[in-house]
């Protein structure tokens, strides 16, 4: 399936695309080129359209306009597997991977060949082409048994068997710990030195200063530039602003101005709690931890390493294996209805997209709006407005459908119903993800506001927001507790990373 | 005694006929992804089409064809719907069924009655020959014998060819089977047709062998037994057998005890067995296998595939 | 050249309220096909039973008597799958209202007060659907089994218990010809208006219409089932206790579907008889979905849709069409409403290959 090389031309070359969905449009007069054996990174905030621009190019949509070539070739993908058919392969942040299937069936499948399916020779195969590139992968494992890591890589096999000359891979360090990003360089170095071309989506500026030969800058839908990383000279710190002003449009500082934090009781007090996960293993084991009045305490980690099962443990969603959970000083079930809980999964736990905002507002609101068994509309309608001119939700008016709002404005609504509650612990999980920076500033200053009427339990996995937020850092890794630092302890901050993919300092 | 025990046993088998090629029907449509609840109303308008057109064209075999061809044409309205207009599955699927009774209660109003026409049981030698077995499994009329040879042949399809796993691809992840090219539109329409047209030879078994004739929803809830079976099925095959011959053997009991006159159980309660059997056994296999099983359903199933 | 469905970029509003009619209009025209294959004029056919349905004070008397069973289940359905629960058994709930109502009606008249025999027997029959109708809610809540497929079987067994009770031990002694009980005493009869067979059924129905839109629209317990039936990971989120919520809603759907039960057998039959299960369970489905969940809506579509089977036995009887077609028609109509709601969201897209 390899193409012949053709000199004059670029592997792939994109000009003048255009696409458009409903309310916005993604990608507007977007020109793109790539060579033969080059990592080139698409660098953007979120939404800026790269994934959009590279679903295009995969064959997942069709551009509105502009045209796409292939070696000097003009195409038209109808499919992914067109675009396969040319060499062309994407794998998406969500893995497009049959859990129940073993890796050798997944890596197979939708591929010729004889119709008695012959599972020990393909597993062979599997094996083989795993140790070529350092993938060590089981070829008979179950999805579902992999870790994300392994998952991944499990896709970056896939499309190795499949021979492709271009590999794009959207966001794939979202999910990594930082050794297991290093070892997906290495694997990636080695496929472009065999002359494969490398399409690396991202928004982390460090990463790409490290892997790329060349970036790509998207804002809003449009190309802000192309250049090679060595253009831009000086310190790092220097390059990175350079990259971010131009991925942003502005100086962007993320600073919040934290002042130092005045704590007084216990609020929170956790003792050697563990929990069981989905699958029967213990999640979180044996974990204690306090958040006091007018802190904000931070669990740091890499998503999947308990953090959701904790949450889901004090919040009264998830039996308790052991241990327990005081809320000052009482058990917690009684206290449950001064914990007010922010979900990660704001769009399907936090909110009923289809109803109107005044309705979303009272769905934790229920029992403070009630007046015998009759829900107080107008109350809840007032409380609505209030919260809207406060925290500057842009909504047309309360009666728009959740759906009809934007990340950052839905999260907002979401933060005021929380405090609203006038809640004396508010659990906040990943509360930026996905929001661009001016909405991450507004959620952290609302959030930093809080801090004084009671204590912040704060779950994220982005380090700048911890830094820039927490009193305290719990970082946690398979479950247990790594470590329990200060934000003023320097020294033990920059080992941070470490302690995130699992790795304990030696004393 | 021995007697008694090979009759129940190959009544047992007849009995469990329709339901089985319903079920195995039903588990390539949810393998594939897609509910069609409707098979009540498939089996019955096989059933009806077989009478129909045996009655017209004088030839059971053609009759048994174009009950299938009628099946399969009637689930593609569902496949239409769901498929390709992403309707709510649980909806269409229901309409079908409301939709399959009142059209054959209209239709085969003027054909209500016997059919002089009719599957006789025969023996298939030599294989009759052998003691007992051959007695009860080789005894029996001409559309239970391709039953034998379906089960094992499904089972040995969906798991252990490519198209199986293709097929089972499509149900568990389908943007990861659009992704390596595999259309999933064309699968589940092959699919749908597929289960409608196991549906609707179940229906012809019921009219042209089983209880020769037409009469307005003869099938008695069967369809609704085989989608309960599916489940109990956990969607293999093999195990599909296994729960339609429990069933056969719940209905051949029933008509033992009442033409061996035995009233130890009142007889409206014998007819009332085979559905709180289906209860019954829903009940434990859901419980059971939600503690810890990790096979289940086709993890895409009931959800409408939609790339844009 | 490819034609393919797109999602509308801008959904429709105005015109889309058009798409209902429209869809009518589809399977009316699908109707007239069928008048066709049994070789009847469809526009005759139509207009008899336009007549048939509206077109006197009698008819349309008798066009609501069809309806109001038609409205109860409706309700009871409807209001099941507001919390995506999907009741299927409400004929066999409305059996078992009855049964239970004819119980308390028989037996129970020697006992209670004579003001009190109605709401006694309409009470039991309340309870009688709402207790068969907690069986698949307590296996859902608990077990979490599919509450489709065993309030289904629960329909045939509760029909074959019917049959066993007026074949049998409640068999009237007097030996009329239709398999039955005995009459109900006069004072167990609902009763009757304006010299029609229109019966305190359709009060009650209408009346429960308007109970259950205000409870949707005012209480908490409203506002909680329609989140649990939008997005049950939101409500879990906020703490909903959803076993509660499904029992509740279950008994009450049950209890509507049985009172559907009681009140024809006391209002038109006046005895347990054969012809109680005729199907309104199942039609209770077509109502709830063609009037979208919506309480005034299903009570104007089941009128409708009565008027559609009075017209149906109007066109039998002129005609000599079995009067199933008027099924045949309903199911047609579901399809086509179906269609048409998709056409709302989505819209055909013709994509040439650019040159």
């Amino acid at each position: 399936m390899s193409l012949s090389i053709d000199k004059t031309h670029p592997t792939i070359l994109m000009k003048g695309i255009c696409k458009r969905f409903p309310g916005v449009v993604a990608n507007q007069e977007i020109d793109l080129r790539i060579l033969k054996g080059e990592i080139h990174s698409l660098l953007g905030e979120n939404g800026a359209g790269k994934t959009t621009l590279m679903n295009l190019l995969s064959g997942v949509y069709q551009p509105d306009a502009g045209e796409i070539f292939v070696n000097g070739k003009r195409v038209s993908f109808r499919s992914p597997r067109d675009a396969l058919d040319h060499g062309i392969g994407m794998i998406h942040q969500h893995f497009q991977l049959v859990d129940n299937f073993t890796v050798a069936e997944n890596i197979v499948l939708g591929m010729p060949g004889p119709v008695r399916f012959d599972a020990a020779a393909i597993e062979k195969t599997v094996s083989e082409l795993s140790n070529r590139y350092g993938l060590s992968i089981d070829s008979r494992a179950r999805i579902w048994e992999l870790s994300v890591g392994e998952q991944q890589r499990v896709e970056i096999l896939r499309m190795l068997y499949r021979n492709v000359d271009v590999l794009i891979m959207d966001e794939p360090t979202a999910v990594l710990s930082p050794q297991e990003i290093e070892r997906l360089f290495i694997i990636m170095r080695r496929i472009r030195d065999e002359g494969r071309s490398i399409i690396f989506i991202t928004h982390k500026l460090e990463e790409v200063l490290e892997v790329s030969d060349y970036i790509t800058v998207l804002r809003r839908g449009k190309v802000m530039s192309t250049v090679r990383p060595e253009k831009l000279k000086g310190k790092d710190g220097a390059v990175s602003r350079e990259l971010a002003r131009m991925m942003v449009g502005r100086e962007v500082i993320l600073e919040v101005g934290k002042d130092p934090c005045n704590t007084k009781g216990r609020l929170l007090g956790v003792e050697k709690l563990s929990v069981r996960g989905d699958r029967g293993e213990l999640a979180v084991k044996e974990i204690s931890f306090s958040v006091k009045v007018g802190e904000i305490f931070a669990i740091l980690g890499v998503a999947g390493n308990g953090q959701r099962e904790l949450v889901e443990a004090l919040t009264g969603l998830r039996p308790i294996e052991s241990g327990r959970v005081l809320l000052e000083d009482d058990d917690m079930g009684a206290g449950l209805e001064r914990v007010a809980y922010i979900p990660e999964d704001r769009n399907r736990r936090g909110c009923v997209l289809d109803m109107p905002l005044v309705e979303n507002f009272a769905l934790t609101q229920r029992r403070q709006f009630t007046r015998g068994p009759f829900m107080r509309w107008k109350d809840i309608a007032r409380e609505v407005r209030r919260s809207v001119a406060d925290f500057n939700i842009a909504a047309a008016g309360i009666d728009m459908k959740a759906r009809q709002l934007s990340g950052g404005n839905l999260q907002k609504l979401i933060l005021a119903r929380a405090f609203s509650q006038k809640p004396f612990l508010l659990i906040a999980e990943q509360p930026t993800r996905g929001l661009d920076i001016g909405a991450t500033e507004d959620i952290w200053k609302a959030i930093l506001r809080q801090r004084e009427k009671g204590g912040i339990l704060l779950i994220s996995g982005d380090l700048k927001e911890v830094l820039s937020l927490a009193d305290n850092i719990l970082v946690i890794f398979r479950g247990q507790v790594m470590d329990i630092i200060s934000c003023e302890d320097e020294e033990k901050i920059g080992d941070v990373g470490l302690l995130m993919a699992g790795v304990r300092r030696k004393q | 005694m021995e007697a008694a025990f090979i009759l129940i046993a190959k009544i047992t088998i007849a009995s469990s006929m329709a339901v089985l090629y319903a079920t195995i029907g039903e588990i390539f449509t949810e393998r594939s992804g897609v509910l069609n609840l409707g098979v009540e109303g498939m089996m019955l308008i096989g059933a009806l089409a077989a009478f129909v057109a045996t009655q017209s064209l004088q030839s059971l075999w053609l009759g048994t064809v174009i009950a299938m061809l009628a099946g399969g044409l009637f689930a593609m309205i569902h496949g239409l719907f769901t498929i390709t207009l992403r309707v709510n599955q649980v909806v269409s699927g229901l309409a079908l069924t409301l939709f399959g009774i009142g059209l054959t209660n209209f239709l085969g109003r003027p054909f209500i009655g016997k059919l002089s026409l009719k599957f006789e049981p025969f023996a298939l030698f030599p294989l009759n020959k052998i003691p007992i077995v051959g007695e009860i499994f080789f005894t029996q009329s001409a559309l239970v014998y391709p039953a034998y040879l379906l089960v094992p042949a499904a089972y040995v399809f969906l798991f252990k060819t490519r198209f199986g796993l293709q097929l089972r691809a499509v149900g568990e992840n389908p943007a990861a089977a659009d992704t390596v090219g595999i259309s999933v539109f064309a699968t589940r329409y092959l699919y749908v047709f597929a289960g409608g047209a196991l549906s609707g030879l179940g229906g012809a078994y019921l009219s042209l062998a089983y209880t020769p004739g037409w009469k307005e929803q003869m099938t008695g809830g069967q369809g609704w037994i085989a989608i309960a079976l599916v489940i109990f099925a956990m969607w293999d095959p093999l195990k599909a057998a296994a729960g339609a011959l429990l069933f056969g053997f719940i209905n051949a009991f029933q008509f033992y005890c009442q033409a061996a006159g035995i009233t130890l159980i009142p007889s409206y309660i014998l007819r009332m067995l085979p559905y709180l059997f289906t209860i019954g056994v829903l009940a434990v296999i859901t419980h059971w296998k939600s503690a810890k099983m990790r096979v289940g359903a086709p993890d895409a199933l009931g959800v409408p595939f939609e790339r844009e | 050249m490819r034609v393919r469905l797109k999602r509308r970029l801008r959904p429709l509003t105005w015109a889309g309220h058009l798409f209902v009619p429209a869809s009518i209009i589809a399977a009316l025209a699908l109707g007239a096909l069928l008048f066709g294959v049994v070789g009847i004029n469809p526009a005759r056919a139509y207009l008899e039973m336009l007549i048939g349905g509206f077109g006197s004070f009698y008819n349309f008397s008798e066009t609501l008597v069809r309806a109001t069973p038609l409205i109860l289940c409706g309700l009871s359905v409807g209001l099941a799958s507001k919390m995506l629960i999907w009741n299927i058994g409400a004929e066999g709930q409305l059996v078992m209202g009855g049964i239970a109502g004819s119980g308390v009606a028989l037996f129970g008249s020697a006992y209670i007060p004579s003001a009190l025999l109605i709401p006694a027997i309409l009470i039991a029959g309340f309870v009688g659907g709402a207790v068969w109708a907690l069986i698949p809610a307590f296996l859902k809540a608990r077990l979490k089994v599919n509450e489709i497929i065993t309030s289904l079987m629960l329909n045939y067994v509760a029909i074959l218990y019917l049959e066993h009770l007026y074949f049998g031990p409640w068999r009237d002694p007097a030996g009329r010809g239709f398999p039955g009980t005995a009459m109900f005493p006069d004072g167990a009869w609902l009763t009757r208006f304006f010299g029609t067979r229109i019966h305190l059924g359709l009060i009650l129905g209408l009346a429960a219409a308007v109970l259950i839109w205000f409870l949707l629209s005012y209480t908490r317990w409203g506002y909680e089932i329609s989140v649990i039936g939008a997005n049950l990971q939101a409500a879990l989120y906020a703490r909903m206790n959803i076993t509660h919520n499904i029992l509740w809603v279950m008994a009450i759907s049950g209890g509507l579907a049985g009172l559907a039960g009681i009140c024809e057998t006391a209002g038109i039959h006046y005895r347990l008889q054969q012809g109680l299960a005729v199907g309104n369970g199942y039609l209770g489905i077509i109502v709830a979905w063609l009037g979208r969940l919506q309480p005034g809506a299903i009570v104007i579509i089941s009128i409708l849709l009565g008027g559609l089977m009075v017209g149906g036995d109007q066109v039998q009887i002129a005609l000599h069409v079995p009067s199933s077609i008027s099924l045949a028609l309903q199911g047609a109509i579901l399809f086509c409403v179906l269609a048409g709601q998709v056409f709302r969201e989505y819209e055909w897209v013709i994509e040439t290959e650019k040159v």
